[in-house]
């Protein structure tokens, strides 16, 4: 007597697999679609953005209108504010930050709970709000209108999040393996440096991506406290509304690609860093 | 290698009402193998940790050899320990986790390199010097971590439940292997289990703790067979002791199970008239279908055969008792059957402390 053998869950199992490739290729394409088109108009000739209708494949690519971009007054000088800022800011950020997160995750202390709840408030006001007192306060210590000022409040800015994700990071670090460290002969320094800190590195790269792609992104705040030497995205934003079309595609490149660059060089340590994804 | 003081030890977790440690004082040999047994929340890890530097005691002192290192850090006692999670380093190859405390200490790299090879010789993990702790199987890990301790020269050994995490098998076998390294080794060794017969077949002397303190400290088989109360008695053997209420008679020479009758051990003859109670070990009781003198009556309540015995719950004057059978032995539940108690392997507690009785 043969059993008719019922395939329901199967078929659903494959149904559920497919729905799901097709959302993620949804979420992709969501994501890639604007890129590409950026990043096409702004390899396009000029005059090529001016045809009717649009080639959506890359057929006449040139360096023109970038280059264009590029050679207009500040920018270059901008995109290294940019980088001065955005590293700046990852560093500082990392340097009080992570320390402070440890310190969260390992010892309990009293106000522990009101101090996390604390981190957040500097969330919690606009930029704009922060950003106009500190501008007084940076005209009168004459930090004004430099990439130190920027720093300053971007770090601020990321000093919350930074703090919170180390601190879960730094959890997820089983305590055995720092009191091991410590019985073999390290230092409580030593230990953190030898043991703790290379556990922690793909958690501590992924707060930092977080960090820098904010700092980047960035600009109420930037172009408040600057006048000569605002970051790229100041600079694009202040002169964005008097300047050709193909200049605000090549702005908005140049500002998609650095934090695209920065985060695929972190990718790595985000994902499998020795053969298996970090507890 | 070197002999551990401690003398007093008290510890209170901040935030805790009752001592984890309570006035502990143990004293162990150069050399020696000690298991701290009991338990979850007796005290035996706590205590291991101040040992290790890891706790810092309220009050009391431990000394290693001689020296005082009751708050001195634990890279500074010289100590080398297994822990229960392994806890060896996930990001670094089989080969620097073994010679990590080695690379610590300053050694020349070609001394470290000679005791790694020796360690891992000895711990059969020579294939995997060069793999990721990721790599390995959980008895790897514990093989590595193991091997990480041993190539240390240390002072004492000390090691946290470390076959806890092992399979029932694994645990078998590497238990055995672990008691010969430790032997070869000759290293004053601090061991924490809750696992009786862990603590039976690797101590010289055990300390079993409960409740902050050592409730009795021995060598095993002194443990096994005389424990120094109920708790202890409770606690070791598989299946545990058996304990029944029963009077002393007037004279001292027989013991009163309800309305039947036992030949008391010599010791009970100052305890005439007492109530006391009995504690006796599944194989001491010898078990029959026939009765002959002194055997008391029991009725069988379950049997579970266990290969090379037959466990039989049966219950006696309200009370219920563990007893072996041999294999062969026959008998259902609801039967009646026969058990003898030999006077030289019964134990008498008092009622109320729970304390051994001792001869007056």
């Amino acid at each position: 007597m043969s059993t008719t053998v019922d395939t329901t869950p199967i078929a659903r199992q494959k149904r559920n697999r497919f729905l799901l490739q097709a959302a993620c290729i949804a979420v992709s394409l969501f994501m890639l679609i604007p890129i590409y088109l950026i990043s096409l108009a702004a390899l396009s000739t000029r005059d090529s953005l001016n045809k009717f209708p649009l080639s959506l494949l890359p057929t006449d690519l040139s360096v023109e209108t970038l280059n264009a971009f590029l050679g207009s007054t500040g920018i270059f000088g901008a995109l290294g504010n940019s980088l001065i800022v955005g590293l700046g800011t990852l560093l500082l950020a990392a340097l009080i930050g992570v320390p402070a997160g440890y310190a969260l995750a390992r010892y309990s202390f009293r106000g522990k709970d009101p101090y996390q709840l604390f981190l957040l408030f500097t969330r919690a006001l606009p930029i704009v709000v922060l950003s106009v007192p500190l501008a007084r306060l940076f005209l009168t210590v004459d930090i004004y209108d430099t990439t130190y000022a920027v720093i300053l409040l971007h770090t601020a800015l990321a000093l919350p999040t930074t703090i919170l994700i180390s601190a879960s990071v730094f959890l997820s670090v089983p305590v055995d393996v720092e009191e091991a460290a410590r019985l073999f002969g390290c230092s409580p320094l030593g230990a953190f440096g030898r043991v703790v800190l290379p556990m922690a590195l793909p958690g501590l790269a992924a707060a930092s991506i977080f960090t820098f792609v904010m700092s980047w992104n960035e600009v109420l705040g930037a172009s408040i406290l600057t006048l000569d030497h605002r970051t790229l995205p100041a600079q694009v934003l202040s002169s964005l509304s008097d300047s050709p079309l193909a200049y605000r595609f090549a702005g908005g490149f140049a500002l998609v690609i650095p934090s695209i660059i920065f985060i695929a060089l972190m990718r790595r340590y985000l994902t499998n860093m020795w053969g298996s994804t970090i507890r | 290698m070197a002999d551990i003081q401690i003398s007093n030890l008290v510890k209170t977790y901040p935030g805790g009402s009752e001592r984890a440690t309570d006035d502990v004082s143990l004293s162990i040999q150069d050399g020696e193998f000690t298991v701290l047994l009991g338990p979850s929340g007796c005290g035996k890890t706590t205590l291991l940790r101040m040992i290790a530097g890891l706790e810092l005691p309220d009050s009391g002192s431990i000394s290693i050899g001689g020296r005082d290192v009751t708050y001195l850090p634990p890279n500074k006692r010289n100590l080398s320990m297994v822990f229960q999670s392994y806890a060896v380093f996930p990001h670094r190859k089989v080969r620097y986790n073994i010679g990590f405390g080695l690379r610590m200490a300053k050694m020349p790299a070609d001394e470290i390199e000679r005791k790694v090879r020796w360690a891992a010789d000895l711990l059969q993990l020579s294939p995997y010097l060069d793999r990721l702790p990721a790599n390995l199987s959980g008895g790897q890990r514990q093989r590595v971590a193991v091997a990480r301790a041993i190539v240390m020269d240390a002072d004492v050994l000390l090691m946290d439940e470390p076959l806890s995490n092992l399979d029932a098998l694994l645990r078998l076998t590497f238990r055995s292997e672990l008691k010969k390294i430790v032997q070869d080794l000759g290293t004053t060794t601090v061991y924490v289990t809750h696992d009786q017969s862990e603590a039976l077949s690797l101590g010289d002397q055990v300390a079993i703790m409960r409740k902050g303190r050592i409730a009795q400290l021995g060598d095993p088989l002194d443990v096994y067979d005389a424990p120094a109360d109920r708790f202890v008695g409770g606690f070791i053997g598989s299946p545990p002791m058996n304990f029944m209420d029963a009077a002393v008679s007037h004279d001292g020479g027989t013991l009163m199970l309800g309305e039947q009758q036992l030949m008391a051990p010599s010791i009970l003859r100052s305890f005439a008239g007492k109530d006391v109670l009995l504690g006796v070990r599944a194989e001491n009781v010898t078990v029959s279908n026939q009765r002959s003198s002194g055997d008391v009556a029991a009725t069988v309540l379950v049997v579970e055969p266990m290969g090379s015995t037959i466990l039989l719950t049966v219950e006696v004057d309200g009370h219920t008792l563990k007893v072996q059978a041999p294999p062969t032995f026959k008998t259902a539940p609801h039967q009646t059957i026969w058990l003898g108690f030999a006077p030289n392997t019964m134990r008498v507690y008092d009622r109320e402390t729970s304390m051994a009785l001792e001869a007056k």
